[in-house]
């Protein structure tokens, strides 16, 4: 036994705290009975019930007897230790005992919420009670390892949540690294219009935020690139960036766009990114006009002088002697240290092409939402003049709710913001164009603040509503060019068919394709539609499983724009509160060598992943860097001499688990 | 009093290697020898159960009994002996940890005799008799001893106070532990009188070992040349050094042979087999389960590689009893 | 002796789960989030690590009366130590091989694959467990030592 390293000696006995989580606990276990039965178990001193343990006089009683009755360990029954587990530690710590003389019982997650058999609940609970009192008599007592913040910090992703949270990081003194994959900053924000229920322009509000990162001291802001590796954990992470050559160099280019005028290409042929491909650009461009930063990009798929190598590089003539032109530019890797990230690498829409029978694609006259936001918007790519693909003003237009939400085919969830930005495109397109627009929806949601006045405000105007599932866009018959809407209105209780001259897809939020590779990269977790997931719903939206990453905006989940600035906030102001706290505290699960036991046949050196295991040829034993270490156990398990051991997930608790969860009287 | 402490030997499952390993001890015997009185041990001297039986009980100052339990008389004479000792002393791989007859676990007592008296090429037994405890013959009964299923190691019948590991013990050790039981300041109770360190301590091939081996293939003893100082492991030959205490010097290794693992496992590890096969696997290079699969079929006994000598004291001791098996059915049914 | 225990009336298989923290043991916890509902047979023990489980780990839970392990880790790739799971899959096939020469029955055994999100998955692969094993019946390892006793006057 090692000596204890803080307060309290662990001598005393077991106390048990049986939670009953209001009825979520006590309303399938007997929380009574299972009190009373881990009273009789060996080394228990006292076991108590208690409605709420982790309230305040819940966590009270732990404290009191520990002091009153000498309690040397602390088993608590409740939820699952991913959400308690510090509560309960700390309570035990006042209490005046090492924190970590403390086992907790996943009786609500594990047992009580997955079972309806009364009896065998609580049988369960017993086993899962007993081998937490036997564990916890084991227990050791721990330090926490204390390791230093880096205080720079990573923001991924570009949009309006990685531009807000770099700001305020940038604002509070942080040293930031916004990186973004894209030649300019914006995100899908940038491609918007007006925004809902305010109807202020997206730009008004936006622009202001990207430049002011541009010119924050603070921020050092790489577009075009993208995080490749990274190592490292909490407090210290090593990260790789790849940047992306875009054939300028940033720091001689002006934005003066001369070289966009001088192109060899007199008009604009390459579809355009940022317009959906509703406009054109040049092989040299920028992505809009107020693109962050103002600096050009080539794209060497369209560019003469990369296919064929005989361009006059009338851009270069123009650009003069300030040499801001290299075809030769080659792709950097930077490496950054920072203690913290956050992600912000946002959503796709969804591809309204997977839903064939909407037509889009394969009709003109159907468009999705995001494509109505260029063509609204004063300085898309058609002025702002709504005009269809074959140059008219659509009289009549119908708004399709729901395309890729709230369907089992495609995705089940609700994308949250298409039935609010519906609306404001039906303000928009119809005093835009004074056209009937008729909106298809299954329900309206409307629950954000002004949201409901909003839509009245829209109904108000003329706006027809349907209440109904679109299940067809077919032509009009006699080839009026028009498209049929048919959808049963289930107000009515009869199949409408409705002819338009434009159909609006409100394609619903999804994660990105490549979210799957970025969680690994990062090493996190998606919930099952794909978005990354959170700590928890509720008490930790904006923190990772992986401590020192935060999420914030809709690579999280679908977001409004209010949501997503509130939630880039949070996560900035969470990545604050570990900089500024300036060390971490990690668990201390780690493994280490019995020195004089082990016999130095290196067979968990190749093992570690980490190469936190050497073999030191001095001493002829491993030795496992404790920094290094990140407590997985894998050495532990496989240490055919047992002469590595981990703290917190010792072979003899383990084995103690083992018999106690078996060993049913 | 100067009377010399009173010693037994005795043998039960076990193969005569540790009494040629009292034997081995050459001139030094005569120091053990000295030292002690041996009032007790068939091999060498003709003393009776019944002379043992009179001894009063804690006569004795130590038993050292080597072989695994195997039948009825060797449980009688373990409890007997045990009861006339101060000191129970498991002596040998075979008592420690139920040996190499201990392999007989995978096998019942059916199936061990339907071999042994029927089916074995070299048996000839046309009628096809097989051990019976009870035999009557022209008025009396014979008795044999009663065959149990289960191969025991010592402590499984009895209390044993020190183990002497080994298949066999070498000199070394037995001298080291008659010493220390003679000097009075005894280990604590249950010790393992070996050092506990794996064997990879003290081979003399563990610089050999590359810092980061990796397996990929198996190779059996004689299906390679062996290098005479390179680690077995990294020739791709499974030795259990890493998973066995040390204290024989390595000798098999000495002999240009693996480590078969018979001085059992160190006493932080339950279980040596599944310490040992955690470890080999560990280190299969293959993350793909079927290509796994085919690096280890090139062994192709899994428990008698990783359980040599100790399947009788590891968690599962035996195959799993048929009655077990067929109670599971029934209720299956 | 084997039959001294009477079989119990009705058979009701006990899994030992050794579930990592990263993704299967959050797994199970959204099972209970969602208020799915599954057999109430699995005692789960939580490990950093899908590569924490020691084989001794499953042995002792096999000797000392579970009728069934389950291993649950990480998929392939998403370990959250990079590569432990795999480390957890070289020893399962080992294991499972050996277990066979031990006449334990392969689905008394299991390593799965599921990740933080597939609570549904829990739900299955216990209630599959469950079954799979009630069908097998008792392991029964637990010899009770008169048995050497009854062996011998058989």
């Amino acid at each position: 036994m090692q000596e204890p390293k803080r307060n309290g000696n662990g001598a005393g006995g077991v106390g048990v705290y049986v939670c009953h989580c209001g009825t979520n606990i006590a309303g399938i276990i007997d929380v009574r009975e299972l009190a009373a039965y881990a009273a009789g178990l060996p080394g228990v001193t006292v076991a108590r019930e208690y409605k709420y343990v982790c309230s305040d006089p819940g966590q009270e009683f732990i404290k009191q007897d520990i002091r009153a009755l000498g309690l040397g360990r602390v088993v608590v029954a409740a939820c699952s230790p991913c959400l308690h587990e510090k509560t309960f530690r700390r309570a035990t710590e006042q209490g005046g005992l090492n924190p970590f003389y403390f086992q907790m019982v996943n009786l609500r997650e594990h047992d009580s919420w997955v079972h309806t058999d009364r009896e065998a609940a609580t049988e369960k609970a017993k086993d899962l009670v007993r081998a937490a009192v036997r564990r916890v008599r084991l227990h050791q007592p721990l330090e926490r390892r204390r390791v230093p913040i880096d205080p720079k910090v990573l923001v991924v992703g570009g949009g309006i949540a990685g531009i807000h949270a770099a700001l305020t990081l940038a604002n509070a003194g942080k040293k930031v690294y916004l990186v973004e994959r894209e030649p300019t900053i914006g995100g899908h924000m940038a491609q918007f219009d007006k925004t809902f229920p305010t109807l202020d322009c997206a730009a008004c509000i936006l622009t202001p935020k990207m430049t002011a990162v541009r010119s924050h001291p603070n921020i050092t802001l790489w577009t075009y690139s993208e995080v490749t590796k990274v190592d490292g954990y909490v407090g210290n992470f090593k990260v790789t960036v790849k940047r992306k050559p875009r054939y300028i160099v940033e720091e001689l280019c002006l934005g003066c766009l001369e070289c966009i005028e001088a192109c060899v290409y007199k008009q604009a042929k390459v579809p355009d990114e940022f317009n959906l491909g509703l406009g054109k650009r040049k092989p040299i461009y920028l992505p809009f006009p107020q693109a962050v930063p103002q600096v050009v990009v080539i794209d060497p798929e369209t560019c003469i002088e990369f296919k064929s190598g005989k361009c006059k590089k009338t851009c270069v003539e123009v650009c003069g002697d300030r040499l801001a032109i290299d075809f030769k530019q080659q792709e950097r890797i930077e490496e950054v240290e920072v203690g913290t990230i956050i992600l912000a690498t946002g959503f796709q829409p969804f591809d309204a092409r997977r839903i064939p029978y909407y037509g889009y694609g394969t009709y003109p006259g159907v468009y999705t939402a995001l494509e109505v936001e260029r063509l609204v918007n004063a300085a898309g790519p058609t002025g702002g003049e709504v005009l269809l693909r074959d140059g008219h003003k659509p009289r009549t237009i119908g708004i399709i709710h729901c395309v890729g939400s709230r369907d089992e085919h495609t995705h089940r969830y609700c994308s949250r913001v298409c039935c609010m930005y519906s609306l404001k495109l039906a303000h928009l397109l119809k005093e835009k164009t004074d056209a009937e627009v008729y909106n298809f929806y299954i329900d309206i949601r409307a629950p954000g603040k002004a949201f409901e006045e909003f839509y009245n405000r829209v109904a108000e105007e003329g706006t027809h509503f349907i209440r109904g599932k679109v299940a067809d866009v077919y032509p009009e018959p006699n080839g009026t060019g028009r498209l049929v809407l048919q959808a049963e209105d289930t107000l009515l209780g009869l199949v409408r068919r409705i002819p338009v001259d434009m159909v609006v897809l409100a394609t619903g939020l999804e994660a990105r394709a490549d979210a799957q590779e970025v969680r690994r990269l990062f090493n996190i977790t998606c919930s099952t539609e794909g978005f990354f997931l959170e700590r928890h719903p509720k008490l930790a939206p904006v923190n990772t499983f992986t401590d020192g990453i935060f999420l914030a905006g809709c690579c999280q989940g679908p977001k409004d724009i209010p949501d997503t600035v509130a939630q880039a906030g949070a996560a900035a102001a969470e990545a604050l509160a570990l900089v500024d706290a300036q060390f971490v505290e990690l668990e201390p699960n780690t493994a280490y060598v019995l020195e004089e036991e082990c016999s130095g046949c290196k067979t968990c050196v190749p093992l570690c992943p980490y190469s936190a295991i050497t073999f030191v040829e001095a001493k002829k034993k491993a030795e496992i860097n404790e920094v290094l270490c990140k407590g997985c156990g894998v050495c532990v398990a496989a240490c055919p001499s047992g002469s590595i051991r981990q703290n917190l997930f010792e072979d003899a608790q383990i084995f103690e688990e083992i018999e106690g969860v078996l060993a049913h009287a | 009093m100067s009377e010399k402490p009173k010693v037994a030997f005795y043998w039960c499952a076990s193969c005569g290697g540790c009494e040629e390993a009292v034997v081995d001890l050459a001139e030094k015997i005569l120091d053990v020898v000295g030292a002690v009185d041996i009032v007790f041990w068939p091999v060498a001297l003709d003393f009776k159960r019944h002379d043992v039986e009179a001894l009063a009980d804690g006569a004795l100052l130590a038993t050292f009994l080597n072989g695994a339990i195997r039948t009825t008389e060797q449980e009688e004479m373990a409890r007997l002996l045990r009861k006339k000792s101060k000191l129970m002393i498991a002596f040998g791989a075979c008592s420690h940890l139920g040996g190499i007859p201990g392999l007989a676990n995978l096998w019942d007592r059916e199936t061990i005799f339907q071999t042994a008296y029927r089916d074995s090429p070299s048996t000839v037994n046309p009628e096809g008799i097989t051990p019976q405890p009870r035999h009557r013959v022209d008025g009396f009964e014979l008795t044999l001893p009663g065959f149990f299923d289960t191969v025991r190691a010592l402590d499984q019948v009895v209390e044993v106070d020190y183990y002497i590991p080994g298949c066999a013990p070498t000199p070394k050790i037995i001298l080291a532990a008659v010493q220390t039981l003679l000097s009075g300041q005894l280990p604590p109770r249950g010790a393992v009188l070996a050092p506990d360190r794996a064997l990879c301590d003290e081979c003399p091939r563990k610089d050999s070992r590359p810092e980061k081996l990796m397996l990929t293939a198996f190779k059996r003893p004689h299906e390679v040349i062996l290098e005479e100082d390179k680690c077995l492991l990294a020739q791709g030959v499974l030795c259990m050094g890493p998973a066995t205490r040390g204290g024989c010097e390595a000798l098999c290794l000495q002999g240009n042979m693996p480590c078969t693992g018979c001085f059992g496992p160190t006493s932080r590890v339950r279980d040596q087999g599944a310490k040992a096969l955690s470890a080999v696997a560990s280190l299969v290079e293959s993350d793909d389960a079927d290509e796994i699969d085919r690096i280890l079929a090139a062994i192709p006994d899994p428990v008698g590689t990783f359980y040599r000598y100790s399947l009788p004291t590891s968690r599962l001791r035996r195959k799993r009893p048929a009655a077990a098996a067929r109670a599971g059915e029934k209720i299956a049914a | 002796m084997p039959d001294a225990t009477p079989a119990p009336r009705k058979f009701e298989p006990r899994i030992v789960a050794f579930f990592c923290n990263w993704c299967t043991y959050l797994a199970a916890d959204l099972a209970g989030t969602s208020r799915l509902k599954y057999a109430p047979n699995t005692r789960v023990i939580r490990v950093m690590c899908s590569g924490r489980v020691d084989p001794q780990f499953v042995l002792e839970a096999f000797a000392r009366g579970a009728d069934g392990v389950l291993i649950g880790g990480c998929h392939p790739g998403d370990c959250h130590y990079q590569v432990g799971n795999y480390k957890a899959l070289r020893r399962f096939r080992l294991l499972r091989r050996l277990l066979r020469e031990m006449g334990i029955e392969e689905e008394r055994l299991r390593l799965e694959w599921i990740s933080a999100s597939e609570a549904d998955k829990v739900k299955a692969v216990v209630n599959d467990m469950v079954e799979k094993v009630r069908a097998l019946g008792p392991l029964r390892l637990k010899v009770p030592e008169e048995v050497f006793a009854e062996e011998v006057a058989a």
